[in-house]
């Protein structure tokens, strides 16, 4: 965009907002993103996490299912660090292998949700009309369930496993999506480049695909990343309710359910599956929070 | 204003009919036979045809959805429970309360103690004040509640002895309950009453107030609040709803007999007529709140106002699509 203005030329006008044009770029979100302390450290906790989940045959120093009845609800020692269940199994051990539960489920339901409600807000925004009151019909009787409840019911139907759950805790999160999305969409739909896109015969879709969704990306991407936390807290509830992932294998909600029973005399059951749900959650949710200021330059302050 | 609620309610009737229609879809093709959970081990076969024809789970599935909505839309009528024989809607009523209870103290401490705190934060912006509200928000929005709960029970019923660790014998039996189940909705609504006091604060308007020598308690509570307001009472809005059937696992951690435990137990049961009625029932309720938010915003924004009152055929969005993507990032 050349502008003679006078005697000096201006190759590029300032974007407003003080946007320059290299913000929004992946090395601009990065920077600003590690300029956040707080987002780092959540960052190192999850990376933790991570790395504890892949290595866990290794980590661990008991095998997680091993059931040893003679040295059932031991406090924290030497020897089992976070004690023992009421079936002796070493509590440590199990928090190691449900990392891999918890994690892949937070991520993945996330990613399932967003990837199914950003097909259907595309549709609903780039389409509009009847089409788009359709969808957005759809996702007012998804709300008006109750999401708890929802992810119960459909939890019930499809059973106990890890596929059925993760599509029970991604449903509630599709509509959220389809509004973002759409909303978004309503506003670049306008905009000059999509009508420079149609003036050189871009189809429809690429408009969709190679202009519209990377404009709108950023949005999603905090939806996604503040999802996981939320995600793997429904999934500890799920399991709390003896849904979801069950016994014998190692999921912190359900190993807090366990706990329940021998609260009185052997509460280090479910203190430590918790403390590790919520440290999970809470760096997922800063590192949310921090893609959300890298990635929105309104509140980069 | 009257002829926007009107056409919002009548809109309501296929939502509740479509909700109805889903969950009883679901639950139809649920794993898990009723007539057996309801005879139990030891059953004929003229004994199972003929529970299964009483509990009308003989016919095939359009005519039972028929039935069904037949009965719930039209009598009222939420049916017997197939296990505990007792009329769903009464059961239901009686529930209700406690559940609504809930609900309304996390509401108010919401109000209470996230708006002030979120005020706080904002007008301290990256001083201390803010770092300790936005950590507590954080601590809030992170912890299972459920898990806060049996700590407190373990702390306050168990090793002192001060409080009950379940039923509802008494007004203070809903103490641990309500905080276990508001400390999500506190650190949201911290978050969000902070975000949009920012925002504000920043505003043309406010820069104006200050310089015109406004005091800052008046700019705060006068100026500023009111045009932020719109999104908290959206989240408020929401939070509501969806506690009335999101309590189900707080509810279960106290033994409180209210509307989710009520369905929880009935989904395992594969208690039909309960999962239903009271699914519908709950969507009715948050259906109801939405509207009372929506009309609330009139109140609020005379700006709104002015949109229901001349919208004819023009779609108005339900929510500032703002203050939408705001609830939506602070979860």
């Amino acid at each position: 965009m050349a502008k003679t203005d006078g005697s000096t030329v201006v190759l590029r006008e300032p974007l407003p907002d003080n946007r320059t044009w290299r913000d929004g770029t992946l090395g601009t979100v990065i920077c600003q993103f590690t300029r956040n302390k707080t987002a780092l450290v959540g960052l190192i906790i999850i990376l933790a996490l991570v790395l504890m989940a892949i290595f866990a045959p290794l980590l661990a120093p008991y095998d997680y299912a091993v059931i040893d009845p003679i040295n059932a609800n031991q406090s924290p020692s030497a020897e089992h660090w976070f004690g023992t269940d009421a079936y002796g199994r070493d509590i440590l051990s199990r928090i190691i292998y449900g990392a891999r539960y918890s994690l892949s489920l937070g991520v993945l339901a996330s990613l399932f949700g967003t990837c199914v409600g950003v097909i259907f807000g595309a549709i609903a925004g780039y389409c509009g009309g009847q089409v788009e009151n359709l969808i957005l019909r759809i996702c007012d009787i998804i709300q008006s369930i109750p999401n708890t409840l929802l992810c119960i019911v459909v939890s019930v139907t499809l059973g106990n496993g890890f596929l059925p759950t993760i599509i029970a805790l991604s449903l509630y999160s599709i509509p959220e999506v389809v509004r973002i999305l759409r909303a978004n969409l309503l506003s670049l739909r306008e905009q000059e480049f999509v009508e420079a896109c149609r003036a050189i015969n871009c189809s429809n879709l690429r408009i969709l695909v190679s202009h519209l969704l990377p404009n709108s990306l950023s949005p999603l991407i905090v939806s996604f990343s503040l999802g996981i936390g939320m995600k793997i807290m429904s999934s500890a509830g799920l399991s709390f309710l003896g849904l979801g992932i069950q016994e014998p294998i190692a999921e912190w909600g359900a190993m807090i359910a366990g706990g329940r029973a021998q609260l009185r005399y052997a509460p280090h059951v479910l203190i430590f599956p918790g403390i590790f749900v919520a440290l999970t959650v809470m760096a997922f949710n800063i590192v949310g929070d921090g893609m959300r200021d890298a990635l929105d330059p309104k509140l980069r302050r | 204003m009257t002829r926007y609620v009107v056409k919002r309610l009548l809109m309501m009737i296929p939502v509740l009919l479509c909700v109805a229609i889903v969950i009883f879809t679901i639950m139809y093709f649920a794993p898990g036979d009723p007539v057996a959970l309801v005879l139990g081990d030891h059953y004929t076969e003229e004994q199972y045809i003929q529970t299964a024809a009483e509990l009308g789970l003989d016919k095939p599935f359009f005519v039972q959805l028929g039935i069904f909505l037949r009965d719930t839309f039209l009598r009222l009528d939420f049916g017997t429970s197939y296990v505990l024989k007792t009329d769903v809607a009464t059961e239901l009523m009686a529930r209700l309360p406690r559940t609504v209870i809930i609900a309304t103290v996390c509401c108010l401490l919401q109000i209470v103690i996230a708006i002030p705190l979120g005020i706080a934060a904002a007008t301290h912006q990256n001083g201390a004040v803010d770092k300790l509200c936005v950590g507590l928000a954080m601590f809030g929005i992170s912890v299972p509640g459920f898990w806060i709960g049996m700590l407190m029970i373990l702390l306050f019923s168990l090793k002192l002895g001060w409080l009950p660790s379940s039923g509802v014998q008494h007004w203070y039996s809903y103490i641990m309950p309500c905080v276990a189940n508001s400390l999500m909705g506190v650190g949201g609504m911290t978050r969000m009453t902070r975000s949009q006091m920012l925002e504000v604060i920043r505003s043309d308007y406010v820069v104006t107030a200050r310089a015109k020598g406004v005091p800052e308690r008046s700019i705060l509570y006068s100026h500023a609040l009111p045009n932020a307001l719109i999104p908290i009472v959206t989240y408020i809005g929401t939070h509501f709803g969806r506690s009335l059937g999101g309590t189900v696992v707080i509810e279960t951690v106290f033994g409180i007999p209210g509307i989710g435990y009520y369905i929880m137990s009935a989904v395992n049961n594969r208690d039909y007529p309960i999962v239903r009625g009271g699914v519908t029932l709950l969507a009715l309720l948050f259906c109801l709140v939405v509207l009372a938010v929506d009309i609330l915003y009139a109140y609020i924004d005379p700006r709104i106002k002015a949109q229901y009152e001349n919208s004819g055929r023009k779609k108005k969005p339900r929510t500032p699509p703002k203050a939408k993507k705001e609830a939506a990032a602070n979860g």
